[in-house]
């Protein structure tokens, strides 16, 4: 016997016990089957997905894929969590070791191109900012020449950041870590004047300084990062019911549907727009291969997006950022999702 | 008249500047005075780092409590490691199972005290199921899924107990590869030989950390569409394939250390080559390797740490979550040490174990 | 062959009771069974990031990087291409490695002699420094100088400042930059000359010694012409050298030179480290040596500095330099731990962040795996060559 062939036979046995198989082209079915949404998200971003002491999972984006399971099982605790680095993340989902990947994860051409990536929605509008300690004395990020600056690698933050510092002509000195909770130590520790990332991760990472208050994120926003939801190229059904249970979120938003009402207006509501999204009449969750109720069981199980985004980033978060561009169209913000019907 | 008898006088007893402490200290610290000088500067400076640390960690220290104020006293908050033990030592297992790792550890423990009662009988068929039943019973009593035991996802798995199954499973499965990459390495066949050496030295060649970057990146891609590896899988098998590669070089040692007229021996009772390997040289050699094993997998040992990079939660990175809940901030150091004291324990534990060992065998010839 | 086969013909064996043919066969079976293994992963491979639409090839070598990397030895800024970054990435590991090696050896070397030393203070010292730093995980000490070392630096503006030109703070330690102007030139001739005559020197005095047995003393000969020689050449060109120093500007310093804490911590993680396990290797060495060497030498009439210098050291390098050897290979695999601190090196900006921006995971984890298969292999086939240069020759 020779080792390779030692080598493979070790690992198709191991396979067999540990691997679950899926097909890539009716990820649907897969899920099925095996019971669960394999989600992938970070490996500990506050508001975002971060596990607490218990090994409970919350923030915006694991709610996304909650809503997912939602849809799918009518069961939002039907969800196992796969943490990733940034560095893996593409590769898990492109592997087929999750089914979707929610890890703010910003919508660009060369991911949506290049990666064999289907963006399905924008979950969060956010935008590349700076962290500066106040004692700085800095008002802007034009007087930020000559700055040392923390960062966190493979993100589009780097990318950002040079062209920004390149348009303005301007010098910095990257200081480039793996994982974000290590840009907020560094940036503790004085090795950096600023810190940068999506300003939401700012108001999250500020939090973990011992004393938030002496740093203060910078008005400018250098970049346009849209987060959201990604699959894999190539299964259509799959990718609508992820856009869809993002979409349903913000029509109940809308509609003025949560889930402290929802089970009233189903007994009460005669406004078509609402029967339709709590699955009482129209199309319902046919042409997804899903079960009437999905909308429904979304919007009461995760709630809307509006309940999701207070609850994990917003006022009733630690985070406390407020709407802005991720207010609905109609209340001057930029979040608008197709309707149902 | 008398005789005069001469009778000796009583040795002197040695002079006080020889014997006893002032002797000692004389010939052990002051012999020179460039010694002297050396013993006074050695001394200050063990003085100088030595009593802030003994109050840093002891004195000043608060060991119990619930949350951060009751860290009052200005030194170490060990109440930040009391707090998260049990994460550190079981990950994110959840509570109510943890009595199977436990169990495990007790299992194993149970297990080990034989292997050190000096003539218990039958040793080496307890080392084999050590090595090779044993990691059956712990990866159901670990993963369940059977026996009516729940089964527990590998992405819960943490701490201590992840980072003893990386050491150990990376041990135990890397030690057959290994012999066999040894074995052919010394094989007269040209192919096997050459196929041998690239492989042990492509993987003694590059870092762990490429290794664990392939497992985690490429491995997916080099499966046919629709398998895969769950991600705790992947790292095990990027370690094994690096370890086999150290295990290789080990064995390699203990065979060649084995006489040549043994392999003459068993050729000329007409034993095929597994037999002879098996039956004569193996026994011989793997018994000579024991202590080179036991180093290997210190270092694997410590290693493990890595995988952190690649987000696993190892004690390490386990450790350095905690750090960054925001109830805790500022306790890294604690965190550290704790982490550096485990793996001081251990590691030291066993390489004492693989140095008695080593002397063990040493007194034989 | 046995006996009952005699009354037929005497014919060849089997073919499966012929070793050698046996031999072959197995190898032919075992080299057909690895390149199917490695066809399969192949075509795999091709078929999953055809699939996926993951681009394939080495032509995203010549693509703008687009991202700014904290430290490079070369000329580097976002306008470069992925293929520099690898460079930049090659030598920030190759620095980092050659000076850890550096200070690692001068350490080791130093802890390994306190250890056997007649002091007992002193010995256990160096007995507590191996048995603490080479049982503690490398990763956990390159976190702990780094990132609970930092925070106890001051601030740019407080820096700790060395009569204003050396500076120490959270950025790193600011030291002067020697500027060389052309005329410099002439200096490093002048000490390339030195170099040879003191080459000639010490072979005429080798030469001498050995067929009249007068010893003549090189030691300082030889200093006064490495020292005097550019010395000359440096007055009679008119002082051709600068120094830049760091200066405060806005948030940090400007010019100078900077050792960058990323740098100083992994140096300081990987030379303690690896220290230890040179130290217990030059003791081995050294008590190697059998003390009946020692008491010939003395029997012979050597001093003792002459003894350690002619027969002590000699003797234990031949045990010293194999196991050294790859001690300096694996303080340079470690050096790949860069990434856990930031520093940029291979790893981190190569394997980490242009892996990131490009996804081309195979490509580049299979350049970076070669980079250190290649150092490893050269480092290998350099001190093999040293070791059957020192080793014994048999009389």
């Amino acid at each position: 016997m020779n080792h390779k062939a030692v080598i493979s036979a070790t690992a198709l046995a191991a396979a067999m016990t540990f691997s679950t198989a899926s097909h890539a082209g009716a990820t649907l079915d897969a899920v099925k089957e095996k019971g669960h949404v394999q989600c992938g998200v970070t490996t500990g971003l506050a508001g975002f997905s971060q596990s607490n002491d218990k090994g409970v999972w919350t923030g915006i984006d694991v709610d996304m894929c909650r809503a997912v399971a939602a849809a799918v099982f009518g069961d939002a605790g039907k969800v196992k969590f796969t943490p990733l680095t940034a560095k893996e993340r593409f590769t898990a989902l492109q592997s087929g070791e999750i089914d979707m990947l929610s890890r703010n994860t910003t919508w660009t051409l060369t991911r949506d191109s290049n990666l064999g990536l289907n963006f399905a929605g924008v979950n969060y509008y956010d935008g590349q900012g700076f962290l500066v300690s106040k004692d700085l004395g800095v008002k802007s990020a034009t007087e930020l020449d000559g700055a040392a600056i923390c960062i966190q690698a493979g993100t589009t933050t780097e990318l950002n950041l040079a062209d920004y510092f390149r348009s303005k002509g301007m010098k910095y000195t990257p200081i480039t870590f793996d994982r974000s909770e290590e840009t907020i130590k560094a940036f503790e520790a004085g090795r950096c004047d600023v810190l940068t990332s999506d300003q939401s991760q700012l108001y999250a990472l500020r939090i973990q300084l011992a004393k938030p208050e002496s740093a203060i994120v910078l008005p400018e926003v250098v970049s346009k990062e849209p987060l959201g939801p990604v699959v894999r190229n190539g299964d259509e059904d799959w990718f609508k019911i992820v856009r869809w249970s993002l979409s349903a979120m913000l029509n109940a938003e809308e509609l003025g549907i949560s889930s402290a009402n929802i089970d009233d207006l189903k007994e009460s509501s005669t406004n078509p727009n609402v029967r339709r999204l709590i699955g009482l009449e129209g199309i319902k969750g046919q042409g997804l291969g899903l079960p009437d109720d999905w909308a429904y069981s979304i919007v009461k199980q995760v709630g809307n997006y509006s309940e999701v985004f207070e609850r994990n980033v917003g006022k009733g978060s630690a985070l406390g950022i407020s709407r802005g561009l991720n207010a609905l169209w109609a209340d001057g913000g930029i979040q608008y999702a197709p309707p149902i019907r | 008249m008398a005789v005069i008898q001469h009778t000796p006088h009583e040795d002197l007893p040695p002079p006080v500047s020889q014997t006893g402490v002032i002797g000692w200290l004389r010939q052990n610290l002051f012999s020179s005075w460039l010694n002297s000088l050396l013993t006074l500067l050695a001394a200050y400076i063990v003085w100088k780092t030595l009593m802030p640390l003994i109050d840093w960690a002891f004195i000043k220290a608060d060991w119990i409590g619930t949350s951060r104020e009751d860290c009052s006293s200005g030194g170490a908050c060990w109440v930040f490691v009391s707090v998260r033990f049990k994460q550190f030592m079981y990950g994110l297992y959840p509570e109510a199972e943890q009595w199977r790792i436990n169990l495990m550890a007790i299992l194993f423990v149970l297990l080990m005290i034989p292997m050190f009662i000096k003539n218990f009988p039958w040793k080496k068929w307890l080392g084999m199921f050590i090595l090779f039943g044993f990691p059956i019973i712990g990866y159901y009593l670990l993963s369940g899924g059977a026996f009516g035991l729940e089964h527990i996802e590998t992405s819960l798995w943490g701490g201590l107990t992840l980072t003893l199954v990386l050491a150990a499973v990376g041990i135990v499965a890397a030690l057959p590869l290994g012999i066999l990459l040894a074995l052919g390495r010394r094989s007269k066949m040209p192919i096997v030989r050459a196929l041998s050496v690239a492989f042990i030295e492509l993987w003694r060649g590059v870092p762990l950390i490429t290794v664990l970057f392939m497992a985690s990146v490429m491995l997916p891609l080099f499966l046919p569409e629709g398998a895969q590896f769950d991600k705790l899988l992947r790292a095990l098998i990027g370690i094994v394939l690096f370890q086999s590669a150290y295990m290789a070089e080990v064995v390699r040692g203990g065979l060649q250390a084995i006489p040549k007229g043994q392999y003459e021996a068993a050729e000329a009772l007409g034993l095929s080559y597994w037999k002879s390997m098996g039956l004569i040289i193996l026994p011989q050699a793997l018994k000579l390797v024991i202590p080179g094993i036991v180093n290997t997998f210190i270092a694997l040992f410590k290693d493990t740490t890595l995988v952190l990079i690649i987000g696993l939660f190892d004690l390490l990175a386990m450790i350095q979550s905690a750090t960054q809940d925001t109830k805790w901030l500022g306790f890294s150091i604690e965190g550290y040490v704790f982490a550096a004291v485990t793996f001081w324990i251990f590691c030291f534990g066993m390489s004492r174990y693989s140095q008695a060992l080593e002397r063990k065998l040493h007194t034989g010839h | 062959m046995p006996m009952d086969n005699q009354d037929q013909m005497p014919s060849r064996p089997p073919l499966w009771n012929d070793p050698d043919k046996r031999a072959l066969i197995f190898q032919v079976i075992v080299l057909a069974a690895v390149f199917a293994f490695f066809a399969y992963i192949f075509s795999n491979t091709l078929h999953n990031l055809e699939k996926r639409g993951i681009s394939t090839g080495f032509d995203f070598l010549n693509n703008e990087a687009g991202f700014g990397i904290l430290m490079s030895l070369i000329p580097y800024d976002e306008t470069y291409t992925f293929g520099r970054t690898f460079l930049v990435g090659l030598l920030n590991t190759l620095l980092v490695s050659f000076l850890g090696i550096i200070l690692a050896t001068i350490l080791g070397f130093i802890i390994g002699v306190a250890r056997l030393s007649n002091n007992w203070l002193i010995a256990k010292i160096a007995t507590v420094y191996i048995e603490t730093f080479r049982n503690i995980p490398l990763l956990l000490q390159i976190l702990f100088w780094y990132f609970a070392m930092l925070p106890l630096l001051p601030h740019p503006r407080q820096s700790v400042n060395f009569s204003d030109a050396f500076f120490l703070n959270s950025r790193g330690l600011y030291l002067p930059a020697p500027v060389f102007e052309s005329a410099f030139l002439w200096v490093l001739i002048a000490l390339f000359v030195a170099i040879i005559a003191v080459v000639f020197l010490v072979r005429w005095a080798h030469k001498r010694q050995a067929a009249t047995g007068q010893p003549f003393h090189t030691f300082w000969v030889s200093l006064a012409i490495l020292v005097t020689l550019p010395a000359v050449a440096y007055v009679v060109t008119g002082m051709p050298l600068n120094w830049n120093l760091p200066e405060l500007k806005g948030f940090n310093f400007r010019g100078g030179m900077t050792i960058i804490p990323e740098l100083a911590a992994l140096l300081l993680a990987l030379s303690i480290y690896t220290a230890a396990f040179i130290a217990e290797i030059v003791r081995s060495g050294i008590q190697a040596v059998s003390h009946g060497q020692t008491e010939a030498a003395y029997a012979l009439g050597l001093r003792p500095a002459k003894t350690l210098q002619l027969v002590i050291i000699p003797q234990a390098m031949r045990v010293i330099i194999p196991q050294l050897t790859s001690q300096y290979l694996n303080l340079t695999k470690n050096s790949s731990l860069a990434a856990a601190v930031g520093y940029p090196d291979l790893v981190a900006v190569f394997a980490g962040t242009t892996l990131n921006q490009t996804g081309q995971a195979v490509e580049i984890i299979f350049m970076t795996m070669m980079v250190y298969l290649t150092i490893s292999l050269l480092i290998s086939l350099f001190m093999n060559w040293y070791n059957n240069k020192m080793a014994l020759v048999e009389r």
